[in-house]
């Protein structure tokens, strides 16, 4: 755990409403160590954009941490006061955000969004800010980088727009980024550079990565481990060849039979019936229970145990066993 | 950028040409001049001989021709009522009103704007909620009863401040000004909080309605995840952003200012443009009403190209034709 670059631990963040208290993420612990993307999955509204925003001490009010902690290597960060959270923010937590069409300020350079980054986090001067801003959108794969550091984000097309942004998240040196939906707005084309471009600067500098998607095919890709999260809770995690080869959680199963996979030709893509249910009316026990092959009484009575998978963990009452994968689902 | 300004420019020169006519015509309709001008003992061809001497006798489109090409020299005739030219009874009374709208003006822009912010960054605060509930009144209470009431607090009950003219100016070259004397200064304020008042509550509620709606954005968002300070992100991310909706309205009240200057100058016996209008209607003055209402169109006119080029200086998207490539 103390190696670890980022490490959660039983997170619970709720959201105090007229009907009462929602939890969009509760109890949710992992780790990540220096150089290891950790991919986050699960359906819109399971919790992950959620969780990389307590991270990183962005949660919308009245959204708030009510429970377990976050250490950022080694510090304990989920109850810093403002001022030194808003430090550690860019310093040693980068974010990366969707759409990068609405991530940059439309009316500054790159240059000057760069530079007032780097000497809001490193004492350093305004040439030397602007060396570092040239070199950053150069790591990043901006062609002719000092020409264009005076082009307004409007100059850039989507794809590299989304390189400024990485070059924006990375140029203060963090040690973890989030990269919240980093390929969602992008041409397929361009989704795949993108995600060599994380893996490259993840790999060189040894950042840790937690990457939240709903992108199998961009977590098969690009990272080392997978957590599926599912209505809060974290399902499965593990790392990626095992979970997607022998997913332990029937939710991980049907995710993964639900997964378009060229290789597997065009037969017809299997679903998880039902949906998952909305905060406002969470079902007792484990939330995937009403969706789930193989649930019995107690799944309806209580959450599923947290138990040890090959590699990982898993929170389930009946854990797949491998002969069975072939009827997930 | 230059064919751009050249078709706005043509486009203005439009605009007045229109208001010029419409205000023409308009005053043909009001009364007969000639009436007022000769006094109860007139003969017939008295009135018909002071019709010919102010060209009264000729074609309306003549007279509109006539009109518009003294206009542009800056000769607006004489006034039928003193009997001397209107461009001079304007540039005497001129001082007044545009010192009177520049104090309100800048009230209302640099108040407005600073209370719109503060407004929208602690929009759940007690003290923004007192501003936006006081706002109320700026809003909805008429001006001249805004007046009056500030004449009976510091006027007639405290007796700090004048209740009308301009106390003493000082004379430099052909301009009046209130602003070198204490008694010119101190008249100045409370027809200057009347007539910005109203201007100040609408640019703060604009600007704070913009601020909210730019603080959603995701670019405000990632400024925070970089961890800039609250300051730079307010005001070096978010507020720049407000301006172009924010400009646009401010130029078009500053404008609005001046034209209902009128009402505050008739409030405060302000020596300005308006109170000189007000006193031309009731003498059918035509030359005077004519050339007061050109100088107000060609101030929007003119105000309303300065905004649409402050545009290009705020959002460089618009600076299009800098030859850069769009796409990299």
């Amino acid at each position: 755990m103390n190696t670890a670059v980022l490490s959660v631990r039983d997170l619970v963040v709720e959201i105090p409403t007229r009907n009462g208290v929602l939890r969009p993420v509760d109890q949710v612990s992992y780790d990540i160590a220096p150089g290891e993307i950790l991919g986050v999955v699960g359906e819109s509204g399971a919790g992950k954009s959620m969780t990389g925003n307590a991270v990183i001490g962005l949660l919308d009010p009245p959204a708030r941490i009510t429970g377990g902690e976050i250490h950022v290597s080694g510090q304990r960060i989920d109850n810093l006061p403002r001022e030194a959270l808003r430090r550690l923010r860019g310093r040693k937590i980068g974010m990366i955000f969707q759409d990068p069409l609405t991530s940059l300020n439309p009316l500054l350079t790159v240059g000057e969004q760069l530079t007032e980054t780097i000497r809001e986090h490193l004492d350093v001067s305004e040439s030397e800010a602007l060396n570092r801003a040239v070199a950053a959108l150069d790591e990043v794969g901006i062609p002719a980088a000092r020409q264009r550091i005076g082009s307004y984000p409007f100059e850039f097309s989507g794809g590299m727009r989304q390189r400024v942004v990485i070059a924006l998240a990375l140029c203060a040196e963090p040690e973890l980024v989030i990269a919240d939906e980093p390929t969602t707005a992008l041409d397929v084309s361009v989704q795949a550079q993108i995600v060599a471009l994380l893996k490259r600067l993840c790999r060189d500098r040894g950042v840790a990565v937690m990457l939240v998607t709903h992108d199998m095919g961009v977590i098969a890709e690009a990272a080392d481990r997978v957590a599926v999260m599912y209505a809060g809770r974290l399902a499965e995690i593990g790392p990626v060849r095992d979970v997607v080869s022998h997913p332990t959680h029937p939710y991980t199963a049907g995710l993964m039979a639900s997964t378009p996979l060229a290789s597997l030709g065009h037969n017809r893509l299997r679903q998880i019936p039902g949906a998952m249910p909305r905060l406002e009316a969470l079902p007792d026990g484990c939330a995937f229970h009403p969706r789930c092959a193989y649930a019995e009484d107690t799944c309806r009575a209580e959450p599923g145990p947290s138990i040890e998978t090959c590699g990982g963990r898993a929170a389930c009452w009946f854990p797949l066993s491998h002969d069975e994968q072939e009827g997930a689902a | 950028m230059l064919a751009y300004i050249i078709r706005r420019v043509a486009q203005s020169v439009l605009v007045l040409l229109v208001v010029g006519l419409v205000a023409f015509s308009m005053f043909r309709f009001v009364g007969d001049p000639v009436d007022n001008m000769l006094g109860q003992e007139r003969t017939q061809a008295d009135i018909e001989r002071l019709r010919v001497e102010l060209g009264l006798d000729q074609p309306f489109p003549v007279q509109y021709g006539k009109f518009l090409g003294q206009a542009v020299q800056g000769n607006f005739g004489l006034s039928y009522r003193q009997g001397r030219p209107v461009a001079d009874i304007l540039l005497e009374r001129a001082p007044a009103t545009l010192e009177l709208a520049a104090v309100s003006g800048l009230m209302a822009m640099i108040g407005g704007i600073g209370l719109g912010v503060f407004t929208a960054i602690r929009r759940r605060g007690l003290g923004a909620n007192i501003v936006m509930t006081s706002s109320l009144v700026g809003v909805s209470l008429p001006t001249f009863l805004i007046g009056i009431l500030l004449i009976y607090v510091f006027s007639v009950e405290l007796n700090w401040l004048p209740s009308f003219g301009r106390g003493e100016v000082v004379r430099l070259g052909g301009w009046t000004t209130g602003f070198l004397t204490e008694s010119g200064l101190k008249a100045l304020i409370l027809p200057s909080i009347t007539l910005g008042l109203y201007q100040m509550t609408l640019i703060m509620r604009l600007v704070r309605t913009e601020m909210l709606e730019v603080l959603r954005q995701d670019y405000i968002r990632f400024a925070r995840a970089r961890g800039l300070r609250e300051r730079s992100v307010n005001f070096r991310h978010a507020l720049k952003n407000t301006m172009v909706p924010v400009i646009t309205v401010t130029g078009l009240q500053l404008g609005s200012i001046i034209a209902f200057a009128i009402i505050t100058e008739t409030v405060f016996q302000w020596p300005g443009v308006g109170l000189l209008f007000i006193n031309a209607i009731q003498f059918v003055d035509i030359p005077v009403m004519a050339a007061y209402l050109m100088l107000i169109s060609v101030m929007f006119v003119a105000i309303n190209l300065i905004v649409d080029l402050l545009y290009f200086a705020i959002d460089p998207r618009l600076r299009l034709d800098r030859g850069t490539g769009a796409k990299a």
